[in-house]
C-alpha cells in the first residue's frame, strides 16, 4: 500500500535480524568477553599433540642445555604471545636450561628483555649466569643462517652492551651445533625462516609459537618433521602453561611457592601463570555466541528468502489469473 | 572482585599508573571507532603511527647504522661495511629522478644477494621436503585423506582440460578440501582476534579499573 493512509507493516523477526545494528553485535561480543572475567567457568584446557610434543621434548633436555628463544612479535599480538613466551621461559627455567634471547622483529626488542627479565625474577635467575638476552638484530635471514657459522660474529654485544666474549655462559656457544632447541614465538613470517635458514640447512630442531591466524600454515612443517611442535595462538599458550603448571605441581615448586609468597603476590603470580588460561573462557563464550549468530543470521536469510520467493510465486499467479 | 575505584586506581600517582592510564585512554579512543568514525579515534591512530615510526626508525639506526656501520669502520678499522653502507646511501639518489638510476645497483645487489639465499631453502624447505613427506608410504586414515585431498586440491587447479567426468568430480572433492581449510583458516582468524580484543579488555578491567583480579 502506498499513500499516507498506508499501515506500517509489522516486521518479522528475520527482518529485524537483517537490519540489526552491527553495533548491537559489538556489544554482546564485549559482554561475552567481559562477563567470564567475573564469572569464571574454568572449562578444561585438553592438550593438543602439537603443544605436547614441544613440551616432551624440552623434558628431555638435560640441565644445562641451550635454548635459543626468538621474540619476533609486537604489542599488537601481546595476549597470544606473551602468555607464550613466559609459559616456554618458566618450562626452561625450571629444568635449568641455558636461555638465549633474541629477537629478529624490532617491536620484539623490549618485549623480550622485559619477558625474560619478568620470568627469570620468578625463578631466581640471573642475567648472564643462566641466560642472556642479545637483542635485535637487522636482516633475519641473513642472522640465522650466520648463526650457523659463528654466534658470537653475529652477536658481538649482548642487549646490555657487554661484549659476548666476556659472557661465560657463552663461552662453548658457537653454532648451532651448541644449541638444543630454538623456540621462535612470531607473530610474523619470521617463524617459518628458522625453519627454512636454521632446520633446513643446518638440522637444527625449531618449535614454532605463532599466531591463530598463521597456525594453519605450519601444520604441513610438522608432518615433515621441519618443526618438533607448534603453539597456535592463545589456545596453544594456554595448553603450555597448563602443562607447565602441572609439572610444578608435580615437582613441589608451586606448593613452596605458596608456602613463602604473601597471598596478594601468590595471587598476582598465579594469575600470570594462568593468563592463556583465563583468556580462554572468554574465549569459548564468544565462539559459542559468533556460532549462535551464523545460525540465526543463515535461517533468517534462508526463511526470508524463501517467503520472498513464495510471495513472487503467488503474486505471478495472481497476475495470470486477472489475464 | 576487589574494592578499588578509579580514584583508589589512580592514587598514589606513580609513572606505572600514569601509563596504565595513557594505554587506557588511547584503547577507549581506537574502540571509539566502532561506534563511528570520531576525532579521539583519528588522534589515537596518528600517535600509533607516529609513535611506530619513531621507535622504529630509532631501533633500526642502532642496530645498523651505528652497530653493523660506524662501530666497525670507525672503531674497529674493519672497511667492509662500507660496501653496503655506500649500496645503502645509492638508495637516497631515488629522490632526485636524474640519478635515480644508479640506486639500480643498490636493489640489484639486494635482490641477487637476497634470491640467493632464499631459493634454495625455499625449495628445500616448501617443495621438496613437504613432496618427499606426501610420498612417503604410510598407512592410516589420516595419510589417506591426506593424499586424497592433495590430489583433488591440485586437481582443481589444473586448468588445461575441461574439468568433466574424473577430473570434474575429483577436482569438486578438491573444492570441498579447500572449502574446509578454508573453514579452520576462518576459525583461527576469529580465535586471533577475540584473543586481542580479550587482552585489551583484562587491560581495562584489571590493570585500569582494577576490577578483576
Amino acid at each position: 500500500m502506498n499513500g499516507r493512509g498506508e499501515m506500517k507493516q509489522k516486521r518479522t523477526w528475520q527482518e529485524h535480524l537483517q537490519a540489526l545494528d552491527r553495533r548491537i553485535i559489538y556489544l554482546l561480543i564485549a559482554l561475552a568477553v567481559v562477563i567470564p572475567f567475573f564469572f569464571p567457568l574454568g572449562l578444561p584446557t585438553n592438550v593438543t599433540e602439537p603443544v605436547r610434543q614441544v613440551f616432551d621434548y624440552v623434558e628431555t633436555l638435560p640441565p644445562g642445555s641451550v635454548v635459543l628463544i626468538s621474540f619476533d612479535f609486537g604489542p599488537s599480538t601481546m595476549p597470544e604471545m606473551y602468555p607464550m613466551v613466559r609459559a616456554v621461559l618458566r618450562h626452561c627455567f625450571v629444568r635449568d636450561l641455558v636461555v638465549i634471547g633474541v629477537a629478529n622483529h624490532p617491536d620484539g626488542t623490549a618485549l623480550g628483555r622485559i619477558a625474560m627479565s619478568e620470568v627469570a625474577a620468578d625463578y631466581g635467575k640471573v642475567n648472564q649466569e643462566d641466560y642472556v638476552y642479545l637483542g635485535y638484530m637487522a636482516g633475519a635471514s641473513a642472522v640465522m643462517l650466520a648463526i650457523g657459522r659463528d654466534l658470537h660474529g653475529v652477536y658481538p654485544r649482548d642487549y646490555g652492551g657487554v661484549p659476548i666474549g666476556e659472557i661465560e655462559l657463552l663461552e662453548e656457544v658457537h653454532t648451532y651445533n651448541d644449541i638444543d632447541l630454538v623456540v621462535s614465538i612470531a607473530a610474523t613470517a619470521l617463524a617459518e625462516f628458522w625453519v627454512l635458514y636454521a632446520n633446513t640447512p643446518y638440522r637444527q630442531q625449531v618449535a614454532l609459537g605463532v599466531t591463530a591466524v598463521q597456525a594453519l600454515n605450519f601444520y604441513p612443517y610438522l608432518d615433515t618433521g621441519q618443526a618438533i611442535g607448534l603453539l597456535g595462538g592463545m589456545k596453544g599458550a594456554s595448553e603450555y602453561e597448563k602443562l607447565v603448571n602441572d609439572l610444578e605441581e608435580e615437582l613441589g615448586i608451586a606448593e613452596a611457592r605458596r608456602r613463602a609468597l604473601p597471598e596478594a603476590q601468590l595471587r598476582a603470580l598465579e594469575r600470570r601463570f594462568r593468563e592463556a588460561s583465563i583468556g580462554m573462557d572468554s574465549q569459548s563464550i564468544v565462539h559459542a555466541a559468533i556460532i549462535a549468530f551464523i545460525v540465526l543470521g543463515n535461517a533468517a536469510f534462508f526463511t526470508l528468502r524463501r517467503r520472498r520467493r513464495a510471495e513472487e510465486l503467488a503474486e505471478s499467479a495472481r497476475g495470470k489469473g486477472t489475464d | 572482585m576487589n574494592e578499588v575505584s578509579l580514584w583508589t586506581g589512580f592514587w598514589p600517582f606513580t609513572p606505572e599508573r600514569f601509563a596504565i592510564w595513557v594505554g587506557a585512554i588511547l584503547t577507549l579512543c581506537i574502540y571509539s571507532f566502532l561506534y563511528r568514525d570520531n576525532p579521539f579515534y583519528k588522534f589515537a591512530e596518528h600517535l600509533l603511527v607516529g609513535v611506530s615510526a619513531g621507535y622504529w626508525a630509532l631501533i633500526y639506526w642502532n642496530a645498523n647504522i651505528v652497530g653493523q656501520l660506524l662501530v666497525p669502520v670507525l672503531r674497529g678499522g674493519v672497511l667492509l661495511p662500507l660496501v653496503p653502507g655506500v649500496l645503502g646511501l645509492l638508495m637516497f639518489t631515488r629522490f632526485f629522478p636524474r640519478f635515480a638510476w644508479i640506486s639500480r645497483y643498490a636493489i640489484a645487489f639486494y635482490v641477487g644477494g637476497y634470491a640467493g639465499l632464499a631459493i634454495p631453502s625455499y625449495m628445500q624447505a616448501r617443495v621438496l621436503a613437504q613432496v618427499h613427506a606426501a610420498m612417503a608410504p604410510t598407512v592410516s586414515i589420516t595419510a589417506a585423506l591426506l593424499l586424497i585431498g592433495l590430489i583433488c586440491s591440485l586437481l582443481y587447479f589444473f586448468f588445461s582440460r575441461e574439468h568433466k567426468g574424473v577430473l570434474g568430480g575429483a577436482s569438486r572433492i578438491g573444492i570441498w578440501f579447500l572449502m574446509v581449510g578454508f573453514g579452520a583458516s576462518f576459525g583461527y582468524t576469529v580465535m586471533a582476534r577475540v584473543s586481542l580484543l580479550i587482552g585489551r579488555m583484562q587491560f581495562l578491567f584489571r590493570d585500569w579499573l582494577g576490577l578483576i583480579r
